[in-house]
């Protein structure tokens, strides 16, 4: 695409990360441009999660370079990352299963009063507002999250992740427990934030989905890149070979493919 | 009912109100926490029974003053050790830690200061103090600091503790006792002039009431400005109702205690009031140590409910994983929880020793036992972020009227001990198992 020629919002490059004897991810490169999205597919244990990880400052990478905007920066902690603007929804939604919607949605950044204490009228005003464009009949607004449903707790961490003005979106696996209304609103939720220039890394497992959203699609198996490939190029058969058999499709132009041997 | 819960409205309680009856409608109404009303029974429960076995000297002002000086000490180290088990932590080390700080206090005040300042000079006691709660500070941050950063756990970092701070406790002074103590000083402990009067506990106990109706209607307030839904206000002014007349019942019984006919003489005395034939009846009022602990807990809550740290320590302790995704600083978290629990260390110290009016080395021995059955029985949870100040005060009471109302009926201490341990695994039990009913 007419992409390349623009410099990448995000860059990683070369990145490894192993858990003791495990190559999770093992030699990576993937771009993100703005106002794009990036589907990531791959086999359970392929790697996505471990590797979006890397970027969200959940888990430290061995080796390689992460650049945002064209500059190397250093990310050693969620802290680190969220002040680069990239917020994550994690495949396990990562929320405080103790205290309510209000609470998780600011956990971290939460609205004070000028008397610096907790402003939780505020705070529980925002999330309504929030929760009322993604999912319209979510109640419970004091309760516990641990006594939400599945695909309410799912809201609580996509709305957390779109409440803060990210420039820089990591979906893992965002639509799981959702049911198919909720799952239609987080779809065109994703085009409304592409639209908005927001770049996006979606995990997904739903070839559909990936195809319907995603501007170029990026292939793990194994701990490693099979390749990036432009959706319009290729087929889901295709895709579904370069996930199975880690085969690259003859005629797309395949980018980041692995490449032995360490830099 | 059915006009206050529609079908579309509920009460902000939320729950299953369509078929509540009046108790349960009462409670989602006014948001009172069951748990919370079910401690108070069960502290009512203690309380007449003992009452009545005891032959009626239960529930007297003079029993009832002595039972909250007497709770005021494991109350104060409750607060903070609700914030420990909280966030998923534990201290063994409080008791311990109380004996080395009382200690290093009445050194400084018996033998150091005066060296410099001769005794009773008038600011003694607040350089005392102030160094008792900095050391409090600075031991609780060392601790806190192994246990975050260093990934020792606190079982084990604050065990050592209990050792190690009750070893340089007998340090200070090779075991010897220090005393006596700097007379403003023994004000905390709640002995001799260490109350303040029946006018000035009902100044407070205004003061308190109108906190109370100003708290309730400021909530009311923002809740309108942002369009919530709102209590009703038969609710409302019911719960203003009945925290204003606890507060002034309790201040009532403390005034109905009199003097001692010893401290009454003396005070009749010194200013000018002629002694009459069948003696005077001067109520002694609040006393300090119980004001001490009244603050520590407001001042705790408030941390607890109100504050950023105390959001987080909550939600590390719901989750310590989504904690530090969610970019909180969850080491540093810790290691303030346990420099927050040094301090008030500190301040049990101070209040222990005053009212002994000397320091030992033994001082607040067992007392991370009691602090922590306290702690849970006042409902906080082993599992993590579960737990309450109040509940923390209430579950003190508990402990301490179940000891005192055993030592009132001349109960062997053996006996005592295992009423206690009975009645400790007993309460968490049944808490538990409500626990799993309402999940
Ligand atoms: N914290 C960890 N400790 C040890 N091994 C880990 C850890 N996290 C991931 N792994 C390993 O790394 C590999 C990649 O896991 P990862 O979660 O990234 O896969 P994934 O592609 O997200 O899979 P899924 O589709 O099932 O979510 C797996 O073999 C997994 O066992
Ligand atoms: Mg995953």
């Amino acid at each position: 695409m007419a992409a390349d020629s623009r410099t990448p919002l995000v860059e990683m490059r070369n990145i490894y990360v192993s858990f003791g004897g495990v190559h999770a991810v093992d030699n990576c490169t993937i771009t993100l441009y703005p106002g794009e999205v990036v589907g990531l597919v791959g086999g359970n244990g392929a790697g996505k999660s471990t590797l979006m990880k890397v970027l969200s400052g959940a888990y430290r990478k061995d080796s390689g370079e992460i650049l945002i905007d064209g500059k190397p920066v250093a990310i050693h902690n969620p802290r680190d990352a969220k002040a680069l603007g990239i917020e994550t929804i994690y495949q396990t939604l990562a929320l405080a299963d103790n205290v309510d919607a209000p609470a998780n949605l600011f956990l971290g950044r939460e609205v004070m009063t000028r008397w610096g204490t907790l402003h939780d009228v505020a705070m529980e005003a925002a999330t309504r507002k929030v929760m009322g464009r993604l999912n319209p009949h979510f109640k419970g607004f004091k309760t516990p999250v641990k006594s939400l449903s599945g695909g309410q707790r799912q809201s609580v961490a996509i709305a957390r992740a779109i409440h803060f003005n990210a420039r820089i979106l990591i979906m893992d696996e965002p639509t799981a427990a959702l049911g198919p209304a909720e799952t239609a609103q987080v779809r065109d939720l994703i085009k409304q934030l592409k639209k908005e220039g927001i770049g996006i890394f979606l995990i997904s497992h739903e070839l559909r989905d990936v195809f319907d959203l995603a501007d170029r699609i990026s292939v793990m198996k194994n701990g490693r890149m099979v390749g990036t490939v432009d959706r319009h190029d290729v087929d889901m058969d295709e895709v579904l070979g370069m996930i199975i058999g880690g085969t690259l499709p003859k005629t797309a132009n395949v980018t980041n493919a692995y490449v032995e041997a360490r830099p | 009912m059915s006009e206050v819960v529609g079908t579309t409205g509920r009460p902000p309680g939320g729950g299953a109100a369509n078929r509540a009856g009046p108790i349960r409608g009462f409670m989602q109404a006014t948001e009172i926490d069951a748990r919370m009303l079910g401690m108070v029974l069960a502290l009512a429960i203690v309380w007449i029974g003992f009452h009545i076995v005891s032959g009626g000297v239960f529930l007297t002002p003079r029993n009832l003053w002595n039972l909250s000086v007497q709770t005021s000490t494991v109350a104060i180290m409750a607060t903070g050790m609700v914030l420990v088990i909280v966030s998923r932590n534990i201290d063994l080390s409080v008791g311990s830690l109380l004996g080395l700080l009382a200690m290093i206090m009445g050194a400084l005040q018996t033998e150091i200061l005066p060296s410099f300042v001769g005794y009773d000079y008038s600011f003694t006691w607040i350089i005392v103090l102030a160094a008792g709660l900095l050391l409090g500070a600075l031991i609780g941050a060392v601790q806190g600091f192994v246990i975050a950063f260093l990934g020792v756990p606190a079982f084990i970092v604050t065990l050592g503790g209990l050792l190690v701070w009750r070893g340089a406790a007998w340090w200070v002074a090779s075991g010897r006792t220090l005393a006596p103590l700097d007379s403003t000083f023994q004000m905390m402990g709640g002995g001799g002039n260490g109350s303040i009067g029946a006018t000035m506990s009902w100044i407070l106990g205004a003061i308190a009431c109108f906190g109370i109706i100003f708290a309730i209607i400021s909530s009311r307030r923002q809740r309108q400005r942002f369009d919530f839904p709102l209590r009703p206000v038969w609710a409302e002014v019911t719960l203003a109702i009945i925290g204003c007349a606890a507060v002034l019942g309790a201040v009532a019984v403390i005034n109905a205690y009199p003097m001692p006919v010893g401290l009454a003489r003396a005070y009749a005395a010194a200013h000018g009031i002629p002694w009459p034939e069948g003696g005077l009846s001067i109520s002694l009022g609040i006393p300090i140590p119980v004001l001490i602990a009244l603050g520590v807990a407001l001042v705790v809550t408030f941390v607890a409910t109100r504050t950023r740290f105390g959001r987080y320590v909550f939600a590390f302790g719901g989750n310590p994983e989504a904690a530090e995704l969610g970019g909180i600083n969850t080491r540093w978290i810790i290691m303030k929880v346990f420099i927050l629990m040094g301090v008030l260390c500190g301040i049990s110290a101070a209040v222990a020793s005053a009212r002994l009016n000397a320091a030992t080395n033994s001082l607040g021995t067992n007392d991370e036992l009691y602090v922590i059955a306290a702690t849970v029985i006042g409902g906080t949870s082993f599992s993590g972020g579960i737990g309450t100040v109040p509940g923390a005060i209430l579950g003190a009471l508990v402990m301490q009227s179940l000891q005192s109302g055993m030592q009132l009926m001349g109960i062997a201490s053996p006996l005592q001990n295992i009423v206690v341990g009975l009645v400790l695994v007993l309460a968490v039990g049944i808490d538990t198992a409500y626990r799993r009913r309402t999940a």
